[in-house]
């Protein structure tokens, strides 16, 4: 068995970020593709962590901190808007909301 | 007294019109009464420039700074000398007596007062002509003119005919002011001011001043005159003015308007007669001088309203064509070298046509505005003043001694004599066309058996219209006594004895003064003929290709319309199109369309998906990372 690397971390972030991109891109649930947004910041959370213990440096950590406050911060926000949708227009399918289409 | 008076003459009509439009106008009475009291202060203050002394001695200016503009500058005047004064006395004293019958005439009109104020407009437009030092200054009163004209033939702009007169009027003017302009302008560029006094100082320095250009100049500057006193070819719109109300006619159409272009050729008369010369280009006409042109174009428009007027069945329509001949002779004069009698026969004319027109408003008043004269007749007694002054109007206009109009035509036809015996032929049948066509007016109008409805019971206009003609009579049999070419010249006056001035035809050109006695009385005993007691014209039966010609006024309006309407029209035509198709179709439309469908193709992108969109990021962040590392 070879010890886990920074490459395994690396390809496992990967992973992680494009089926969050997928849940983004393809499910129509705002729910769900907020759940989607998380995993893929969360996904970039381990490939900074994973990068700063392999290669020493302590910014990785730092960076992953920061990126936590804002995806913190965007969800509050984001169900924020979330619910106060949900009182005009009784849906969470995205595709429903499309009153700026022309 | 000398600056003040002309200034009092120049703005006395413009504030009468001011104030009527501005606040009279509901008081119709004061209206008239404010318009005709300025032009006859107007008239009693030129009576006095006459009679202080020294006044009309020499000439003098009195002016304002009005514009300066790098090297030119000019100034706001009046210019009074001889030929202003005289122009000045014809303007208030005819146009005075027509103001006064306009009282009368316009009574049941609803615009009573406007039409007073477009009077007075008038009158203030036509006395800065006849008092401007400069060109500038004249042109500017000379559009002024012709705008106040044609509110004035467009009086009764209800009727399309009349609408469409005034509009012909004023733009067949515009042709001739096109060429004035220019006229101006060379002057101009050539001397170097446009003051008249100025101008004439230079011409006399140095006669070659003008160049080449002098004879262009000349012609370019009588063009003006070509449209304001409506000579050939421009001298179409004259008759059809006839549709203003008659007492317009009398002043604008008689007296005054038309008189400006003599008026004006007989002010820079030196300018006419400078140094012929024709630029390289027109070399083939060298040999003609302006003046020459002007005798031609005279002499013909004197001839061709002759013989219209000979057909025409409209009794104001008989004198537009009578004033259109007389204008000519007046042209013809200036032609030949002779301002002095062109100015005399002016002032005699603006008088008897003047009274002509009022005598035919009277009439038309009278038969409850009927104007074809097949259907007056045997108006000698039912209307006997304005036969009598008819007649004697009549009588100055075919030359008949002692009248003012006899002393006025002998003059002119004896510089004919003199010079060109030609011209003096051709004129002689003028006047016996003048004969024969007045006198065929007079015939039928007056004399014969009625041919109207019997119903109709024709009456003499109240005596507020007939003073007027009675005074305007009395200045016709006159006038004849006035030494006007002694004045103009500069003479003493009362160096000849009035006796010597009546007999002066007799003792300086007795075979000119037979001659025209002649004419006259062959006019009159054709007319006699042809037209006593007759009950319709006999001409087009025994002549049917030439009356028809001659009613149809020689077609020359039709061939007008057909040639110079047509050609505009098809430019018009080719502009609406390029218009249509070129810069609304091509330029507009294909910048509106190609917008239109580059935003219908970017429309589809909007989806309104948020998916859509996150797809589209997703692959934006990722081109931009793969553009970042690469």
């Amino acid at each position: 068995m070879t010890p886990v690397g920074l490459p395994h971390y690396l390809v496992l972030s990967a992973l992680l970020f494009s089926l969050g991109l997928l849940g983004v891109v393809l499910r129509r649930n705002l729910l769900i593709v907020f759940i989607s947004l998380e995993l893929m910041l969360n996904a970039a959370n381990i490939a900074l962590v994973a990068s700063a213990r392999f290669l020493n440096r302590i910014g990785g950590q730092e960076m992953v901190f920061v990126v936590i406050a804002v995806a913190a911060a965007e969800v509050a926000v984001g169900l924020a808007l979330l619910a106060a949708l949900y009182r005009q227009r009784p849906t969470v399918q995205s595709n429903d909301l499309d009153a700026l289409k022309f | 007294m000398q600056t003040l008076f002309p200034w009092l003459i120049l703005l006395l009509p413009l504030a009468a019109a001011a104030l009527i439009s501005l606040f009279t106008r509901p008081h119709r009475d004061l209206s008239a009464r404010l318009s005709i009291g300025a032009i006859v202060a107007g008239f009693w203050l030129t009576l006095l420039l006459f009679a202080l002394p020294g006044a009309a001695a020499q000439a003098y200016e009195t002016r304002i700074p009005w514009l300066a503009a790098g090297g030119l500058q000019i100034d706001f005047g009046l210019r009074i000398d001889r030929l202003s004064l005289l122009m000045a006395l014809v303007v208030t004293a005819v146009g005075g007596a027509i103001h006064i019958y306009s009282y009368e005439y316009m009574r049941g009109e609803r615009r009573f007062s406007t039409y007073f104020a477009c009077l007075s407009l008038f009158t203030f437009a036509m006395l800065g002509v006849v008092f401007a030092p400069n060109f500038v200054q004249m042109f500017f009163f000379w559009e002024l003119v012709g705008v106040s004209s044609y509110l004035l033939i467009g009086f009764w702009f209800e009727r399309p005919a009349a609408a469409d007169a005034g509009l012909k009027a004023f733009l067949v003017n515009r042709v001739g002011d096109l060429g004035f302009l220019l006229g101006i302008l060379l002057v101009w560029s050539r001397l170097g001011s446009v003051h008249f006094g100025e101008l004439e100082r230079r011409l006399a320095e140095n006669p070659a001043a003008l160049g080449a250009m002098a004879t262009v100049a000349g012609l370019l500057i009588f063009c003006g005159a070509l449209g304001k006193s409506a000579q050939f070819p421009l001298h179409i719109w004259l008759p059809d003015a006839m549709e203003g109300p008659t007492p317009v006619s009398a002043l604008i159409h008689a007296a005054t308007m038309v008189a400006a272009g003599v008026y004006m050729l007989a002010r820079v008369f030196f300018l006419l007669a400078a140094t012929p010369h024709w630029p390289a280009a027109l070399h083939f006409l060298e040999g003609l001088d302006a003046l020459e042109i002007i005798r031609i174009i005279g002499l013909f428009t004197a001839l061709m309203a002759g013989l219209i007027a000979l057909q025409q069945d409209d009794i104001k329509r008989v004198l537009a064509y009578s004033t259109l001949s007389q204008l000519g002779y007046m042209v013809m004069a200036i032609g030949l070298g002779q301002p002095g009698p062109a100015m005399f026969h002016l002032a005699t004319h603006a008088g008897f046509k003047a009274l002509l027109f009022l005598g035919a408003g009277a009439i038309i008043l009278a038969l409850h505005h009927e104007q074809d004269i097949w259907r007056m007749g045997g108006l000698r007694r039912a209307m006997p003043l304005t036969f009598w002054t008819f007649l004697i109007a009549t009588l100055a206009l075919c030359a008949v001694p002692p009248l003012g109009g006899f002393y006025s035509k002998e003059s002119i036809l004896a510089h004919a004599w003199h010079q060109d015996k030609l011209v003096f032929a051709l004129a002689w049948c003028g006047s016996v066309l003048t004969a024969l066509y007045m006198f065929r007016l007079v015939l039928v109008v007056f004399g014969g058996s009625p041919r109207r409805p019997r119903d109709a019971q024709p009456h003499e206009p109240s005596h507020i219209a007939t003073w007027p003609m009675l005074f305007l009579a009395g200045l016709t049999v006159l006038a004849g006594g006035a030494d006007v070419e002694g004045f103009l010249a500069g003479g003493a006056q009362g160096t000849a004895s009035l006796a010597s001035r009546l007999a002066g035809p007799l003792a300086h050109a007795p075979f000119v003064m037979l001659a025209g006695l002649a004419a006259t009385g062959l006019g009159f005993a054709m007319a006699w003929g042809l037209y006593r007691g007759a009950y319709r014209d006999p001409l087009p039966a025994r002549w049917s290709t030439l009356a028809s010609a001659l009613r149809q006024r020689l077609l020359l309006d039709a061939w007008y319309a057909r040639w110079i309407g047509g050609s505009f029209e098809a430019l018009a035509c080719l502009a609406s199109g390029v218009d249509r198709w070129i810069i609304a179709g091509a330029a507009v439309r294909g910048v509106h369309g190609s917008v239109e469908l580059t935003g219908r193709l970017l429309r589809l992108a909007q989806t309104g998906k948020v998916s859509t969109y996150a797809f589209a990021l997703g692959c934006g962040v990722a081109a931009l990372l793969y553009w970042l590392i690469r």
